[in-house]
């Protein structure tokens, strides 16, 4: 789970932590579950009122409408919307989502635990190189304002965050894989060596290091390649933009000068002391991106073939598989809601004026 | 040199680049600080004495720069330093106290950390635990318990942490502390006890302080000698007692009587006509003559010479110059 260490932190934080932060962390628990649940109750709706139909879109033109009436009989989508509606909500308070419309009738739990692992392994070093690249960019432009490098770093930022990530995966694929041969442009790892790949946590990499299956290991990383560069340029974007306005305000700020004045290094000030306090804010920025990084993991799964949970959503929308739909939005709303909990919380250990 | 001057300033010229132009801000001046003296550095807001503390340490940057001059400091010119090695000397041998030390202390650095850090940038070789106790027994000394060093800059009250900003300027034993305005954003008791604290550390430390104020009677009480600038210029330099009891420069004489006097009751407080000059645009020959009451024929066009009028109590001002006694004995 993405989730997981975010889920350590704020266990962490809150028997360390003080009454007040406690008291807090429970305060937006509390707040995110009816957000969630109003969340789940419109998708539940919209799923509905799309045309089309999980049955008939399954069976195709082949399916007589005997056979269609039989198989939503079976699978309670003839009952009133009400009855389905409550179902539904109260499956996922037992946190138990159901099961698949469409093909085998599966578990979604063991359908999108089959998947998560995948987004995880692309988003968590799109996430890594989005902030490197978005962090060490911004403050090295803030720190050559106005010069060459900073005008660059400006262009490379409004370019990227206005490329469409389809776009640039495209041009990516096209270039490295197509023109130059270098790399692999679709899948997670390639199929004849994904035979000998031990599933543990499936999260290929960590998989492949712990049984010590170098050929899967070489194979896992030339796939991600091409899709967490594209996913983490167009999100460091952003990141790039925020750290060096930040950071060029807090250059200006007295105690730089102060710190100056008793002989700080130039390096230091810019790495040590205006950085840190420019991170205050783009804390911020992070916990809102997680969204934005969803987003952007749907679209680069679609384009990659990657079997993660982004692809999974595409896929099912189109089947109109209602449950599953259902239950990956909901996954994701509760995600971005921790992730932004735990961003918020690391804010009040970085900046220590924050009190809650 | 000689030896007695720590700091020696000659024909210093800091310039600002602005939209409208080459402003000046400090316009060919020259000053001396003797070892172990308080030297009041006073002036109106903008007359460019802020200017002149920073370019002391070169601290400018952006549209601010040295434009020429000389800064003669315990033997050697600043300005031949490359800006690699001017670092080594901030902070060592030159501190500074600045003005608001709500903002001048970093806020997510604990105090402790903003000494060491100092102490480890100029001295690599001292340990974190002998720099700690070095800070420790600084802050004590200035008054701050030790434990209170594991705080923050807002967990602390500004006279507070004006004595961390001291401390932070001791930390090298600097031969030189600039304080800039240090006691503007104090209230009065933590005030006086600030300059309390700065006489003592003079006398403790052999330190040089130059203090630089808009606030003559802070001048009065602390500094034994003081400097007046006026439109970027120095107007008058010379002991506290001389250049209070008897000024010599009009516009010092102005600033000393519009200062209210609680034990006279001399009805509506003396104002002086009229504004300071646009440095943009500085008025020719004297840059007080539109201000001036004693204002001469010459004073217009002549830029008076900064000269000793009596011993060590310098002015520029026409009235004790050549040209100027010439031109008063015209008129009779």
């Amino acid at each position: 789970m993405i989730g997981v260490p975010a889920v350590v932190l704020l266990a962490y934080v809150f028997i360390r932590g003080s009454t007040g932060l406690r008291h807090y962390i429970l305060t937006r628990i509390g707040l995110t579950l009816p957000m969630v649940f109003i969340l789940a109750t419109l998708v539940f709706f919209i799923m509905r009122v799309l045309p089309g139909d999980p049955v008939r879109s399954a069976l195709g033109p082949k399916g007589s409408p005997e056979m269609i009436q039989q198989i939503r009989e079976q699978l309670g989508l003839n009952d009133p919307m009400i009855v389905q509606y409550g179902r539904f909500i109260g499956n996922m308070v037992t946190l138990d989502f159901g099961n698949s419309l469409i093909g085998g009738h599966r578990p979604i739990v063991d359908e999108m635990s089959e998947r998560f692992p995948a987004t995880l392994e692309l988003v968590i070093p799109s996430s890594i190189l989005a902030l490197l690249v978005g962090i060490w960019g911004g403050t090295f432009a803030a720190s050559r304002r106005k010069r060459t490098a900073d005008y660059l770093w400006r262009i490379y930022s409004v370019v990227i965050y206005s490329l469409p990530i389809f776009w640039l995966g495209l041009v990516m694929q096209l270039l490295f894989g197509v023109q130059l041969k270098w790399l692999p442009i679709s899948g997670r790892i390639d199929p004849i060596i994904g035979i000998s790949i031990e599933h543990i946590t499936n999260l290929y990499a960590v998989d492949a290091l712990l049984t010590g299956n170098w050929p899967a290991l070489v194979s896992v990383m030339q796939h991600l390649v091409l899709p967490t560069i594209t996913l983490g340029l167009v999100l460091s974007g952003v990141f790039v933009r925020m750290t060096r306005i930040n950071v060029i305000e807090t250059l200006q700020a007295d105690y730089i000068a102060a710190a100056r004045a008793r002989g700080i290094r130039e390096r230091m000030l810019v790495y040590g002391h205006a950085l840190k306090n420019a991170m205050i804010p783009v804390i911020t920025l992070i916990g809102l991106q997680v969204a934005i990084l969803l987003a952007g993991a749907v679209l680069t799964e679609t384009v990659f073939s990657w079997p993660g949970m982004g692809r999974y959503l595409v896929e099912r929308i189109s089947a109109r598989d209602y449950t599953a739909v259902q239950s990956v939005i909901t996954v994701f709303a509760l995600l971005v809601a921790l992730i932004s909990l735990a961003v918020d919380v690391i804010y009040s250990l970085v900046d220590p004026r924050v009190r809650y | 040199m000689p030896a007695d001057f720590l700091y020696s300033v000659r024909n210093l010229t800091v310039e600002y680049k602005t939209r409208a132009g080459v402003v000046r801000a400090v316009d060919n001046v020259s000053l001396d600080i003797r070892r172990g003296e308080i030297l009041g550095l006073v002036g109106e807001s903008g007359c460019g004495k802020s200017t002149l503390g920073k370019a002391l340490m070169r601290l400018h940057t952006g549209p601010a720069s040295i434009a020429g001059g000389e800064l003669w400091f315990d033997g050697r010119d600043l300005m031949k330093l490359s800006d690699r090695e001017m670092p080594d000397v901030r902070g060592a041998e030159i501190g500074m106290v600045f003005q608001d030390p709500m903002t001048s202390l970093n806020p997510v650095q604990r105090i402790l950390d903003h000494l060491t850090e100092t102490i480890q940038t100029h001295e690599p070789e001292i340990s974190e635990a002998a720099a700690r106790a070095r800070s420790e027994e600084l802050v004590e000394r200035l008054g701050i318990r030790r434990e209170r060093l594991n705080e923050y800059p807002h967990q602390m009250s500004g006279g507070m942490r004006q004595r961390v900003m001291i401390s932070l300027a001791l930390a090298l034993r600097a031969k030189l502390v600039i304080a800039d305005e240090p006691t503007t954003s104090l209230d009065v008791i933590v005030e006086a006890k600030f300059l309390d604290l700065l006489k003592e550390l003079q006398k403790e430390f052999g330190l040089t302080i130059l203090l630089i104020t808009h606030n003559i009677g802070v001048v009065a009480e602390v500094a034994d000698r003081v400097a007046v600038m006026y439109a970027a210029k120095m107007a008058e330099v010379g002991d506290v007692k001389d250049v209070f009891a008897d000024p010599k420069h009009p516009y010092t004489q102005g600033l000393l009587k519009s200062v209210p006097n609680i034990r006279l009751d001399e009805g509506e407080l003396y104002k002086m006509e009229g504004a300071p000059p646009n440095l943009l645009h500085p008025p020719a020959g004297c840059r007080f003559h539109p201000r001036c009451p004693f204002v001469m024929e010459v004073c217009r066009t002549m830029e008076p010479a900064f000269a000793p009028v009596v011993g060590d109590h310098f002015a520029s001002c026409l009235l004790y110059q050549e040209a100027g006694m010439k031109q008063e004995s015209l008129h009779g």
